[in-house]
């Protein structure tokens, strides 16, 4: 009996353990970023009051307003960060997409002497630092004039994509049983017919988490953007964060508003995403 | 004259060699030899001014250089660790979840979208000395009645700096391994139940390799993007307070940009990839060791 008691008691204690230690860690995981929306909404004498003011008294979107009608300290023009962003993000993902689509395929279907090494190779140019890779494309862009060019970014961001984007979408690739192009081939399509018709359309939500993955990637960016974009021709929203600070000041409240503008289309993508993408992560690595 | 035929891998191949090459490789290997000149950004003439190895012996017998090269390379085993660790944990803890863990997988992924600039500038706010979350927490739980100084001290800063880091990268090491947790097929564990193993026993001999492939991967994602970090040292501390918090990257932008030192950048810079490229390599052969351990291999 005793021991039947000590049995239940710890299995309650380990599960109180449990409990408590995935409400902590969910909340640490949590709080910063609610910590930063929050503040969007909050008048900047709250954030700066001391002592803190835990309950926020007034919520408004001055901020917001701020931002939007480029007034305030400096004039931030964020319409034309997030044009900037986004121009460039959707169209370097679609490159990278097209690319990395011909290269992943290469990989998933063909054998030839040397793949190992090659993608090997591939991946190490992407672990390539980016501020390593600033220096000399600052001085090669100069020479060549595309530096604070939307082209100039678009041709930077696809290099980066594309290492990634083929070992996403080779994983992908792989999940589809050979034999079904190979069917399709013999009904009498060619084999770009059967990768268009067959091959395609089952891998479709996997390239469409890997088109998720770089634009997030180029979205997100800034040490190469930092140094290759100059004025409101190419700077794109991550940049433009520093337009909030000035040499002793930050604006808090202007900096949290960006934030979270710039947070939105991510979370929606992600969200959307989530599964396709962790199954590309883990099946390109295990069965790669 | 007979057009010799591509096999068509490399054709396929062929955009993206072609744009690694002009993005990538060409600057590495403008950035190579300028690393053996004395380029200076401002006097173009220095480009052709052949002062052979002198950067990379420069830089070998900086101070600040090997102070920057070790605090990176300890920022990194740290950090590495204990998101491995800690992404084990939650992994863990969030499978032996039954109700709602469709939603706590989801909030897992928060940080993972936060650009790591904005990383940044969050955990510097949160970290202010005057104003932020951790000083106005400590101070009303009464722990303390002083302002820490976290971002202006060297030792604090640098924890800053990793609390930011393990912070956004945990996640990435957590998803995975909750994949992994779910690949695993029951049977070896149901029959090491039968056998009398301990909860413990089950779960380093039959558990953990099954899961060491998974974290390889993470490992291996990780490692391609490392100098991420820099975007969060540049702005929670931009290498202050007085290089107390400097890493390679963050030397390496200074050198480069302020300085216009752009020879002596490149010979450290090179040293940085070298690095980097050496982390890749390893952790993908690792990957496909343990792959094949699993009979997963080609």
């Amino acid at each position: 009996m005793a021991q039947a008691a000590t049995h239940r008691f710890r299995r309650r204690l380990l599960k109180a353990l449990h409990f408590t230690g995935l409400f902590l860690a969910m909340s640490v995981i949590c709080l910063p970023g609610l910590w930063i929306v929050l503040n969007s909404f909050r008048p900047t004498v709250e954030i700066m009051a001391k002592p803190p003011v835990w309950i926020p008294t007034e919520l408004n979107l001055d901020h917001y307003r701020a931002m939007f009608g480029g007034i305030g300290q400096g004039g931030v023009p964020v319409l034309t960060y997030f044009q900037n962003s986004l121009i460039i993000s959707v169209t370097s993902t679609v490159i990278a997409l097209l690319v990395g689509m011909a290269g992943g395929y290469a990989f998933a279907r063909y054998r030839f002497k040397g793949k190992a090494t090659m993608f090997v190779a591939l991946m190490a140019s992407r672990a390539v630092p980016g501020v390593a890779l600033s220096l000399p494309l600052f001085i090669l862009y100069g020479r060549i004039g595309i530096i604070d060019t939307h082209f100039g970014m678009i041709l930077v961001y696809v290099a980066m994509n594309v290492p990634f984007t083929i070992w996403l979408i080779d994983g992908f690739f792989r999940q589809v049983p050979k034999e079904l192009a190979e069917a399709a081939e013999i009904d009498g399509c060619t084999r770009w017919q059967a990768f268009w018709r067959v091959e395609f359309p089952v891998a479709r939500a996997g390239i469409a988490s890997a088109g998720i993955f770089a634009f997030l990637t180029s979205w997100n960016e800034y040490a190469l953007a930092s140094q290759l974009t100059r004025s409101v021709n190419s700077k794109t929203m991550p940049v433009g964060l520093l337009d909030f600070t000035s040499q002793f000041t930050l604006n808090w409240g202007g900096m949290c508003a960006l934030a979270v503008l710039m947070i939105i289309p991510a979370l929606v993508l992600t969200f959307l995403v989530q599964k396709h993408l962790i199954a590309g992560l883990t099946f390109g690595g295990v069965k790669g | 004259m007979t057009r010799a035929k591509l096999p068509p891998w490399l054709v396929l191949l062929m955009p993206a060699v072609i744009i690694l090459a002009a993005v990538v490789l060409i600057p590495l290997l403008l950035s190579l030899y300028s690393s053996f000149t004395a380029y200076q950004l401002t006097r173009p003439e220095t480009l052709y001014r052949w002062i052979g190895t002198f950067n990379y012996v420069k830089a070998a017998s900086d101070p600040n250089f090997w102070w920057a090269f070790g605090r990176t390379v300890l920022l990194l085993t740290i950090a590495l660790n204990t998101e491995m660790l800690l992404g084990l944990g939650l992994a863990l803890m969030v499978s032996k979840v039954t109700r709602g863990q469709r939603a706590l997988r989801t909030a897992m992924m928060f940080p993972m979208m936060f650009s790591p600039i904005l990383v940044g500038f969050q955990f510097k706010f949160i970290f202010n000395d005057n104003v932020g979350l951790v000083n106005n927490a400590l101070q009303s739980l009464g722990l303390t009645d002083v302002a820490i100084p976290w971002l202006v001290d060297g030792q604090l800063a640098l924890f800053a700096i990793i609390c930011a880091e393990i912070w956004t990268s945990t996640s990435v090491f957590a998803i995975l391994i909750l994949a992994g947790l779910f690949s695993i097929p029951q049977d070896p564990l149901e029959a090491a139940k039968v056998d009398g193993c301990t909860a413990w026993q089950s779960f380093r001999f039959v558990t953990l390799p099954f899961l060491m492939p998974f974290i390889y991967i993470a490992m291996a994602i990780r490692s391609l993007d490392v100098a991420r970090a820099y975007d969060i040292v540049q702005i929670m501390t931009n290498g202050g307070p007085a290089r107390r918090t400097e890493l390679l990257w963050t030397l390496i932008g200074r050198t480069g940009y302020v300085d216009a030192r752009m020879g002596y950048a490149n010979a450290m810079g090179y040293i940085s990839i070298f690095l980097a490229i050496g982390f890749t390599v390893y952790f993908f052969r690792k990957l496909t060791a343990a792959r094949v351990s699993l009979g997963m291999g080609d």
